[in-house]
């Protein structure tokens, strides 16, 4: 009873201190670095090099926000979350962007109050299995024991997968990459699920790769993005903004060494000039300095080049450009205008 | 006797005769294992049981030292070392030591500092452990360590450590100074100097952040073991003041405050501490200022410290209980008010009585802090867990990094409970 | 005495005698205690409130309605992934007490045969028991666990190495495999009694739930036969000792008493038509039997080994508290050295073990939310992991968990504790 009357008393003077919730702006600003949630550790898109230097392509969206909002793409405080953490670290403020290869859905859009501010990576689930298991399909492991990681959107469209095409299967759940690694690769389970990209990724870490492969069935949509709290517009702008930017400028064939030349004078195509701040205002229009978007190219490259240099062919990952080339090439990444 | 006997006795020896040695059977090894391994028939298969037993263990132990290589660089390199001859392939743990000790975050040439401070410890330790051995002043080392400490592991200004025991050092000269004209006048002054003595020196930190400054490292860049060391110490530390508190709490007559007691004890006792991680991990963080930046180590630093002080609180309850009534009634007699026959009577025994039940608490909650690698903390079982298993060069490799593991735990642990062992019996002043 | 050291003042109250008088002291701690309290919860309340998330997202129970849309492996009540969260959560529940009880018999057991045994005379094994105490209480139950999962998951053959004309791996017995998935056990089934499946239909076939009410009621008949049987066997031992009684010579009971055992369950199984069901290897896995999952196995056997270390430590204090002089009183009257023990040292250690074993036991049951380590679907792993991750509402989970665990905590040394006063010492 105590506690009831004191929450009653206490909600109202919160709910009238509450109307002025700190912008995440100021925060990161006042601070001088980016708190940004990322993977443990997949690698390719969120992983700490040999010298303990956070390196990947949802990384690369971290450093291009701390470039574009502070300057400095070094002014990132990496915060590895799981599955499980990854949501409240992003609701009670421990991190200002969460760029943790996370599925948009409807209920996480909704119910939980996020805003997922674009798609960095068109992904779809999938499966790896051992080329010894002799399964050239998904419609064929009725039956099989397969490894999943819990806490994500996979977990549900597995179970959907199996009951639609009235198979069985026995779910064996894992809390990250290493310990799907180990139970995997001792065979503890038939079939490793998750995300191709991540599937991909993995499979080249493996003792022997040429040993397992992916079977052909994408079983669901993964648009992966970054996301910010709900109710906070303005921070939702700029990181959904330096993410366009860095798409336009792999579109108009701006690139991390060319860029600071193109900079400094207004060439002959205007969405470029405002793009790169040589033409108008855009950069006072989210509240930042007019270099935001040259910042962040130069930090860490236009889209195409963060993804070669992380997952592309020429990388270890070696995924393919497919859905995740530009519009202009046949793939979704399309940047909206910039004027 | 001979006397008397003389005359009685036709034949008296006049020397004694060399004891004679016992029969074979009842002398020396074979006597020893006749009594203690096949005393009967059940006790001698119960040995020849316990001796395949102990073959079993060595034959699969002995090999894996003794075959074991320390060289190599990856698991495939290291089997190609070994040819299959069944030994241990070490090398994991000596190019991965680094990374069970400190984890991966730790800057590599910072790893002196928690190194000094870990030595450090066997200097500040003793007096505490040996208190009754040692001159008391050598306290005065331990009172200093842990803000040293705190300086060598998380870097940054020595003013902040240093106003920190400012402040508790002049908390309590006031609270000495005050206390005759009441204990809670002293108790009240202590804390308000103490307090106006961190908030001064908190702003003079903040000014002079660059004084005698030693790089500062953030919490979430702790890891392997000294993560653990570091959880176990500070926890224990912290709970024991809030033990004794809620233990004397427990026993009060006010009904507000015993009724928070053991409402608090009782539901922290029982809960798994693995649901107050959790607490720390995704709930805490709603109930703390959104700009205080508490981080995860904090927060669980935080739930462990709560979970720790119930258990002990309830050790000290015991010590509490197990005090005869009279020491009460004998405080009360001389007109001692309840603080000062609390401090002057009835907590020397209590704590005194409490002291192994509190050991075996910290050791149980040292091995606890193992449980933080479930909410992907990387200590020394996160690490294993996670960056070590899943590195492509030491896939597959399991055996050589828990016997490490387990090693390391093993050694603190028994460490800790021989020690208490040896105290209860220090402690052990009635006759049995 | 009141009086004496506080005088009552002519002059009425005074603000400063909320302080220094004795009466209104304890009024003026309360107060401030209360106060503190409020400013305390408040300030963690008001934090709440004003986190912009949960002040959107609010508290709300209703998901436990929603579908939780995954799967679980281990279904003690029928489930899909179309069922509840809250009927996960269920499931989870059991799955805990289903852990739980397990190592609590196995610990009990495992405890007693090393607190027993390292007392015992024999050095060798003295020695080895002391190891083993040693070894088990200072490692943490975490890297018990997952070790044994570890190597469970990589020592063990796969299902696959079961395959083919010549396989590297075959099952004990031809029934029983134990496999890097977990063991699989043969499992008994009735072809006979109420709603039985006929011999010829695989026990798979048919409607389950209409299977699984009428397994379960031939189950209850087997429990009442065997309840049938201990009751009569405690008749036999009753008469016997009024024999004893009155005429001095206990008569012999053991082959009725054996009799009165094994004879009835026996028949009753040959009459119900009991049959095993061989686990056999079939497509990805074996199918058929009972499936004890590596999960299961790793979580069972670490907290029972780790904690039996805990209770063989209890047993030996029991033992050796009970003073010598016990022992040898029994000695004088001629008992002999197994009689000494189960009837004059073993009721009295009892009242000395039982209260630490009943905290150990609390232990257990809170160890096996370690279960998330290995991925054992129990509470911890259902509505503290998947469907707390799948939802997002962490506080709602959260808070439900630790209800749980109270409630059963609570209840358990509530229980037990009825039970240690009704053994404790009669004092008159």
């Amino acid at each position: 009873m105590k506690k009831s009357v004191l929450l009653g008393t206490v909600a109202a003077a919160g709910f009238a201190a509450a109307g002025a919730s700190a912008a995440t702006l100021d925060d990161v600003q006042d601070r001088g670095s980016l708190n940004c949630g990322v993977n443990t550790g997949v690698p390719g898109f969120a992983a700490p090099d040999a010298n303990g230097e956070w390196q990947g392509f949802d990384v690369a969206i971290c450093r291009a926000v701390a470039a574009a909002v502070l300057g400095d793409p070094n002014a990132v405080n990496f915060i590895s979350t799981t599955g499980k953490t990854r949501f409240t670290a992003l609701a009670s403020g421990e991190v200002d962007l969460l760029a943790r290869n996370t599925t948009w859905t409807f209920s996480r859009d909704t119910d939980l109050k996020f805003d997922f501010v674009a798609i960095n990576y068109y992904d779809g689930q999938g499966f790896i299995v051992p080329t010894a298991l002799g399964v050239s399909s998904a419609e064929e492991l009725d039956g099989a024991t397969i490894c999943i990681q819990t806490g994500t959107t996979t977990e549900l469209n597995l179970a959907d997968y199996f009951r639609v095409n009235n198979m069985s299967y026995e779910p064996v759940p894992i809390e990250n990459e290493a310990e799907a690694r180990t139970q995997f690769l001792a065979g503890a389970c038939d079939v490793y699920t998750t995300d191709r990209s991540a599937l991909a990724s993995v499979r080249v870490t493996y003792p022997s790769p040429d040993d397992y492969k992916l079977l052909p069935e994408v079983i669901s949509k993964e648009p992966l993005g970054p996301l910010v709290r709900h109710g906070d517009s303005e921070w939702g702008d700029i990181v959904r903004w330096t993410y366009f930017a860095l798409v336009a400028a792999e579109q108009y064939g701006v690139t991390q060494d060319n860029v600071a030349e193109m900079a400094t004078e207004a060439g002959d195509n205007p969405e470029v000039n405002r793009l790169l701040g040589t033409e108008g205002e855009l950069g006072a229009m989210i509240g930042l300095e007019s270099s935001w978007a040259e910042n962040a190219i130069a930090a860490v490259g236009n889209y195409g080049e963060i993804f070669s240099r992380n997952i592309g062919e020429e990388s270890a990952v070696g995924l393919e450009r497919g859905l995740n080339a530009l519009y202009t090439e046949g793939g979704l990444q399309y940047a909206p205008p910039f004027r | 006797m001979s006397d008397t006997h003389a005359e009685s006795v036709a034949f008296v020896r006049e020397s004694v005769i060399p004891p004679a040695p016992p029969p074979a059977k009842e002398a020396g090894a074979i006597r020893w294992m006749r009594e203690n391994l096949f005393a009967t028939w059940f006790n001698a298969i119960l040995t020849l049981v316990a001796l395949y037993l102990i073959w079993v263990l060595l034959s699969g132990v002995v090999p894996w030292i003794v075959n074991g290589t320390w060289q190599g660089s990856s698991l495939a390199e290291c089997r190609e070392i070994l040819q299959g001859n069944g030994g241990g392939c070490f090398a994991v743990l000596r190019e991965r030591w680094p990374q069970l000790l400190f984890g991966f975050q730790y800057p590599d040439y910072l790893r002196w500092r928690p190194v000094l401070a870990f030595f450090l410890l066997f200097v500040a330790v003793p007096p505490a452990l040996f208190v009754m051995f040692l001159p008391r002043w050598t306290l005065i080392v331990t009172a200093i360590y842990p803000f040293l400490a705190y300086w060598l592991i998380w870097g940054g200004t020595i003013l902040t450590p240093l106003f920190a025991a400012l402040g508790v050092v002049a908390g309590y000269l006031a609270f000495s100074f005050t206390e005759r004209r009441g204990f809670v006048l002293g108790l009240a002054a202590g804390v308000v100097t103490a307090l106006a003595v961190w908030w001064i020196g908190g702003l003079l930190a903040g000014e002079f952040s660059r004084f005698l400054r030693l790089e500062a490292v953030v919490s979430r860049a702790m890891g392997g073991f000294m993560l653990n060391l570091v959880l176990g110490i500070v926890c224990v530390s912290l709970s024991l003041p809030i033990g004794i508190l809620l233990a004397l709490g427990r026993q009060s007559s006010l009904p507000v405050v015993k009724g928070f007691c053991v409402v608090f004890i009782e539901f922290v006792r029982g809960v798994p501490l693995i649901t107050l991680l959790f607490v720390a991990n995704v709930v805490l963080a709603f109930f703390l200022p959104p700009d205080a930046n508490f981080d995860l180590i904090l927060r669980v630093i935080i739930m462990i410290t709560l979970f720790a002080s119930a258990y002990i609180a309830e050790v000290i309850r015991g010590g509490l209980a197990a005090l005869p009534k009279g020491q009460y009634e004998a405080a009360d007699s001389l007109g001692l008010d309840y603080a000062q026959a609390m401090r002057l009577i009835i907590l020397p025994q209590a704590l005194k009585i409490s002291i192994p039940g509190i050991v075996n608490v910290a050791v149980g909650l040292f091995k606890d802090t193992t449980l933080v690698s479930v909410i992907s903390m990387f200590d020394l079982v996160g690490m294993i867990r996670g960056p070590i298993l899943a590195s492509t060069a030491w896939a597959g490799i399991y055996w050589e990094l828990w016997a490490a593991a387990c090693l390391m735990f093993f050694v603190v642990c028994y460490g800790i409970s021989q020690y208490s062992q040896w105290l209860e019996r220090q402690l052990q002043t009635d006759h049995r | 005495m009141t009086t004496l050291s506080d005088p009552p003042h002519a002059d009425g109250f005074r603000l400063s005698l909320l302080v220094r008088d004795k009466r209104y002291r304890s009024y003026t701690f309360q107060a401030i205690a209360l106060i503190a309290l409020f400013v305390f919860f408040g300030w963690l309340a008001s934090n709440a409130i004003r986190n912009p998330v949960l002040q959107q997202a609010g508290i709300d129970f209703g998901f436990l309605a929603d579908p939780a849309g995954y799967d679980i492996n281990q279904q003690p009540i029928p489930y899909t992934s179309q069922s509840s969260h809250l009927r996960a959560s269920f499931i989870g529940a059991i799955n805990t007490l289903i852990v739980a009880f397990l190592a609590c018999v196995t610990a009990t057991v495992f405890g007693v045969f090393a607190g027993v045994l390292r007392l015992s005379n024999n050095w060798i094994v003295g020695k080895l028991m002391a190891l083993y105490v040693e070894m088990f209480r200072n490692i943490p139950v975490l890297i018990w666990i997952l070790i044994i999962f570890t190597i469970s998951a990589n020592v063990l053959p796969q299902p696959s190495a079961f395959r083919g004309d010549d396989p590297e791996a075959s099952p004990i017995l031809g029934v029983a495999a134990l496999t890097n998935r977990g063991f699989y056990l043969p499992r008994p089934y009735f072809t006979n009694g109420i709603g039985a499946v006929p011999d010829d239909v695989p026990a798979d076939g048919g409607a389950p739930v209409a299977q699984e009410v009428a397994s379960i009621a031939n189950w209850l008949i087997v429990l009442a036969v065997f309840a049938a049987s201990f009751l009569a066997v405690r008749g036999v031992n009753a008469w016997a000792t009024k024999r004893q009684n009155a005429t001095g010579r206990r008569p012999s009971t053991f082959w009725t008493n054996l009799g009165l055992w094994f004879v009835p369950i026996i028949l009753t199984l040959l009459i119900l038509g009991l049959r095993w069901e061989v686990p056999e290897l079939r497509g990805f896995n074996f199918q058929g039997g009972i499936l004890a999952r590596n999960s299961l196995i790793a979580l069972w056997f670490a907290l029972s080994i780790y904690t039996g270390a805990f209770i063989a430590e209890n047993v030996r204090a029991g033992i050796l508290a009970i003073s010598r002089g016990q022992t040898e009183a029994a000695a004088a009257l001629g008992l002999r050295p197994g009689r000494v023990m189960s009837l004059v040292v073993l009721p009295q250690a009892l009242r000395i073990i039982i209260p630490p074993l009943i905290s150990q036991y609390l232990n257990i049951t809170k160890n096996t939310s370690l279960a998330i380590a290995v991925g054992y679907m129990d509470l911890t792993g259902t509505l503290g992991g998947i469907t707390l991750n799948q939802t997002g509402r962490a506080l709602e989970c959260v808070l439900l968990l630790m209800a749980f665990y109270l409630v059963f905590s609570l209840v358990i040394s509530a229980v037990m504790n009825a039970y240690n006063a009704s053994v404790a010492l009669k004092e008159r």
